[in-house]
């Protein structure tokens, strides 16, 4: 035994003997974690966002949270005698007088851009897999809420250097809050504390930014680990794993050097990225100035989808007694992200009320064996990304070398002819997958060895597939749609909640009526019997059967 | 025979059940084999490639320690300090760039290292361990719900329907100082929004150089961006200037006579071709800039609304509604372009109050 691990053993029988922490110790220390990139995806978040904590601190060292006028004359000589607010003047001092400063600046922008990208990846897969069904609703509402407080941190953070990029988009976010009705102009008013853009907006801002946001996100990251560890991890369907179990390598030593050791990495690479890839020269753009903007200049990343959405609406603007209803913003700007978010949040309940499954799940499923729930998140993508290429159709246009306006009337449609047509398509390839799978359970896969029959028939002889396989392609629940019972009893007493459940049937047939079921054991036997079982000479002519 | 409500429930209840079983029963093809045991690394049974694998990972750690000890270096022999001519960005950029690779090589290598620790050297197999239900077991839910009723019950909450719906009123009113006190955040809006700095007879000057303009000053097809000479008097420090920016900014073109619609109302609003309009986009506030000469089209940059300066400033294309604001112009005594009044229609986003 080292002196380290001696060490160790002391520390942890000094804790035990105050607070009784062997007993939480014994029953986790080698808790398992699932060995499966997938799983990495939320890690890399977790990582990013501490990597963001850790550079923002850095950067509120020096960083003025302040809109008083100042006259430049700090180190970047083209900005000299100009006149700015002390955020920008300080943000200028960041980059040019504090050694690391840059650095520190662009690892918080690269973090923040990871991290919303990672949570974002982390949602479509729980989405897929179906990570998200009882028990772990809580964990799926927790995540959204931290996926929109990221975007909205993201967002606050754009705001405080002042450049004429960040200005301009507090500009658009104004626009937004004028189109509400009634209250538009009192909410501007109050948050920018008189006319836009006053001089209150970004200290404002800022104590949002580094306090009130990181401090809910910081909560709310809390309760989603907590959940995870306390309900364990999923897993893949498979040989040896199943509801009841859960599998993995051990906490201590592999996973805490492995998550360890990955905590690195994601760290490492956002300093790489931050060290190599320039992100918003600020000084290039200059203070903000409310009658200059730079033409092709974007959001980040994550808010080009609402960008998008404010360019493609159309220009829907009506009166009722002269007061002002703006759909041409109030939609994009503030319906949409509630038309998005709402069926987001309640999907576990959702889906669960149609399937009528109220059972635990620690099981993931394949994405083919949901392929109306695949189907609905490709539909989902696809919707978000045309809303997202749309917020650079200007980019889009300069590549192809078309009218911008074809691009904006192309997606006005596409936003509602495409989703329907992916959601058919991916439903339509899950389910030529789900066939796929049960071919090769009943006839093993193919071989490509062609054999020909003394008859002179040509045919492929399907080799049986691994034990192991061959389970993973069967551990699936069979699903049926929710049986309606009869309108009464043989009492004569009608059903209770009977519209409902007519609603709830007709919806489950859309969610599995047309699933392909994996064979039985009879149909197994049948088609070994028929001799097109694994091993043997299978008639190309008769594949077409099945 | 009467049957109770209750009774029929758990009938339906079984009978879903029921098709569930169903469902599970038709019978799995293939038995679960059990977890497969993981193929023996090299690392396990070449003694050769064991040593091998922890030269690598002493050497990711090691090579780490020496990118640290090099970003101490890079820290000091790359100043960034500024002399008279101001910082060189240049070595700025070699700054960051030395700082960055070393941090993030350092990182990179600890976390590498790590990894590959785990991957070929620990010893440890996948373990399975069983789940536990999450939920409670009956009997502790039970004398849970009996305990919380005695609770209920001692507290006379549901009895004391007096002191319930009182504490419950003063519960909800408690949120309306936290609200109310935010309400010095900012001013009651009034009017602002509907007035800019323009108004009767305040010349128009070229932004930045706030020099008057002679209508000969501009060419046909030319674009100038202009600001009030009000502006001027505003207090350098403090958010006005800003505010006017965002504001009272706009801009001038001249067309050739005959070129565009004059409506109704407006017959005197251009000086010989020489038109002003608000340079803010009726969408959502973005200044607007891009100019097309020839179909005289006036492009906002952030999305694409899109005006005719020969009609009116209407929308031609894009999310924006209503038509860029024109201020009417005049010229005056000493032959300088001049604000007729302010803007007649409101400037910038549509908002509430703008008609009334």
């Amino acid at each position: 035994m080292s002196a380290v691990v001696n060490g160790a053993g002391k520390l942890v029988s000094w804790v035990d003997d105050r607070v009784t922490t062997n007993n939480w110790l014994k029953r986790n220390i080698r808790k398992a974690f699932p060995d499966h990139w997938s799983f990495l995806l939320g890690e890399i978040a977790l990582y990013s966002f501490i990597v963001i904590l850790l550079s923002g601190v850095f950067l509120t060292l020096w960083f003025k949270p302040s809109m008083a006028h100042v006259m430049y004359d700090g180190a970047y000589a083209p900005l000299r005698d100009v006149g700015m607010s002390e955020a920008f003047a300080s943000t200028l001092e960041l980059s040019f007088e504090v050694r690391g400063g840059l650095l520190m600046r662009q690892i918080h922008h690269w973090g923040a851009i990871i991290f919303i990208a990672a949570m974002s990846v982390h949602m479509l897969r729980i989405f897929f897999t179906g990570a998200f069904r009882k028990p772990r609703e809580i964990t799926w509402v927790v995540g959204v809420l931290m996926l929109v407080l990221g975007i909205t941190n993201g967002f606050t953070g754009y705001s405080l250097p002042d450049d004429l990029v960040s200005g301009t988009g507090m500009r658009i976010i104004e626009g937004g809050m004028l189109a509400i009705p009634v209250v538009g102009t009192y909410l501007s008013s109050f948050i920018f504390g008189g006319e836009f853009p006053g001089d209150d907006a970004i200290a404002r801002l800022y104590v949002l930014h580094i306090l009130l946001v990181p401090a809910l996100l910081l909560a709310l990251v809390t309760i989603h680990l907590i959940l995870v560890w306390y309900q364990k991890h999923t897993n893949w369907g498979g040989a040896g794993t199943s509801n009841e179990t859960t599998v993995g390598y051990p906490l201590f030593p592999v996973y805490t050097a492995k998550a360890g050791g990955f905590f690195f990495v994601v760290f490492g690479v956002i300093v790489l990225l931050a060290a190599t890839i320039q992100i918003l020269p600020i000084w290039l753009f200059g203070p903000y100035d409310a009658s200059v903007v730079s033409a092709g200049t974007q959001p980040d990343w994550y808010v080009g989808f609402l960008d998008g959405a404010l360019r493609i609406m159309p220009n829907w603007e009506f009166y009722i007694a002269g007061y002002p209803i703006s759909l041409n913003v109030l939609v994009p700007a503030v319906l949409l992200p509630g038309i998005i978010l709402t069926p987001l949040l309640l999907y576990p309940w959702l889906e669960q009320w149609v399937t009528g499954d109220k059972r635990d799940h620690h099981v993931l499923d394949r994405p083919r064996n949901q392929p109306v729930r695949t189907g609905i998140g490709v539909a989902f993508i696809t919707f978000y990304l045309l809303l997202w290429i749309g917020g650079g159709n200007d980019f889009v246009a300069t590549i192809f070398d078309v009218p911008v306006m074809w691009i904006t009337r192309f997606m006005q449609v596409a936003i509602f002819v495409l989703p329907p047509l992916t959601y058919w398509a991916t439903k339509r390839i899950c389910l030529g997958l789900q066939r796929r799978d049960r071919d090769k359970v009943l006839h093993g896969s193919e071989s490509g060895v062609i054999v020909v029959s003394p008859d002179g028939e040509f045919s492929e002889v399907h080799a049986p597939l691994a034990e192991v396989t061959a389970y993973r392609l069967t551990a699936h629940e069979r699903q049926a749609p929710f049986e309606l019972g009869p309108e009464t009893d043989e009492y004569g007493i009608p059903a209770p909640r009977r519209r409902g459940d007519k609603l709830r049937s007709r919806l489950s047939k859309v969610y599995f009526a047309d699933v392909v079921q994996k064979p039985t054991r009879d149909e197994l036997e049948m088609a070994h019997h028929d001799g097109h079982g694994a091993a043997e000479p299978h008639g190309e002519i008769e594949a077409g059967r099945h | 025979m009467t049957i109770s409500r209750d009774d029929k429930m758990s009938e339906y209840t079984t009978e879903a059940t029921g098709t569930e079983l169903e469902r599970r029963r038709v019978g799995d093809p293939f038995p679960d084999p059990g977890f497969p045991e993981s193929p023996a690394r090299l690392t396990d049974t070449d003694p050769k490639a064991e040593r091998r694998a922890e030269r690598q990972v002493a050497g990711m750690f090691g090579l780490a320690a020496v990118l640290v000890i090099a970003f101490l270096v890079f820290y000091v022999i790359f100043p960034i300090a500024a002399d008279e001519g101001g910082v060189d960005v240049g070595a700025v950029r070699d700054s960051n760039l030395a700082l960055g690779l070393t941090l993030g090589g350092s990182l990179l290598l600890i976390g590498i290292g790590a990894i590959h620790w785990a991957r070929k050297l620990m010893t440890s197999h996948q373990v399975i361990h069983e789940r536990h239900e999450l939920r409670s077991s009956g009997e502790t839910r039970a004398a849970t719900l009996a305990d919380f009723e005695l609770g209920a019950e001692e507290s006379g909450f549901g009895r004391r329907k007096l002191i319930r719906n009182s504490m419950i009123g003063a519960l909800l009113l408690l949120p309306l100082p936290a609200v109310i006190l935010l309400r010095d955040l900012g001013p009651a809006p009034g009017g602002v929004k509907k007035r800019t700095i323009w108004d009767t007879g305040v010349r128009v000057l070229k932004d930045r150089s706030f020099e008057p303009i002679r209508p000969s000053d501009l060419q046909v097809g030319s674009l100038v961006i202009a600001m009030p000479e009000s502006y001027l008097d505003l207090p350098d420090h403090g958010p006005v200037r800003q505010n006017e920016r965002g504001k009272s900014s706009v801009f001038l073109i001249r067309m050739p006579p005959g070129e565009f619609r004059v409506d109704e109302g407006r017959e005197n609003w251009h000086v010989d071709g020489i038109l002003c309009y608000s340079k803010i986009c009726t969408h959502v506030g973005c200044p607007i800039t891009l100019y097309e000469r020839d179909t005289h089209h006036m492009l906002c940059p952030c999305h694409q609304s899109t005006f005719n300066l020969a009609e009116g400033g209407e929308v031609i294309f894009g999310p924006a509604k209503r038509p860029l604001p024109q201020l009417p112009l005049a010229v005056d005594d000493e032959g300088y372009l001049i604000a007729q009044s302010d803007f007649v229609d409101p400037v910038g986003p549509s908002f509430w109050e703008m008609n009334t």
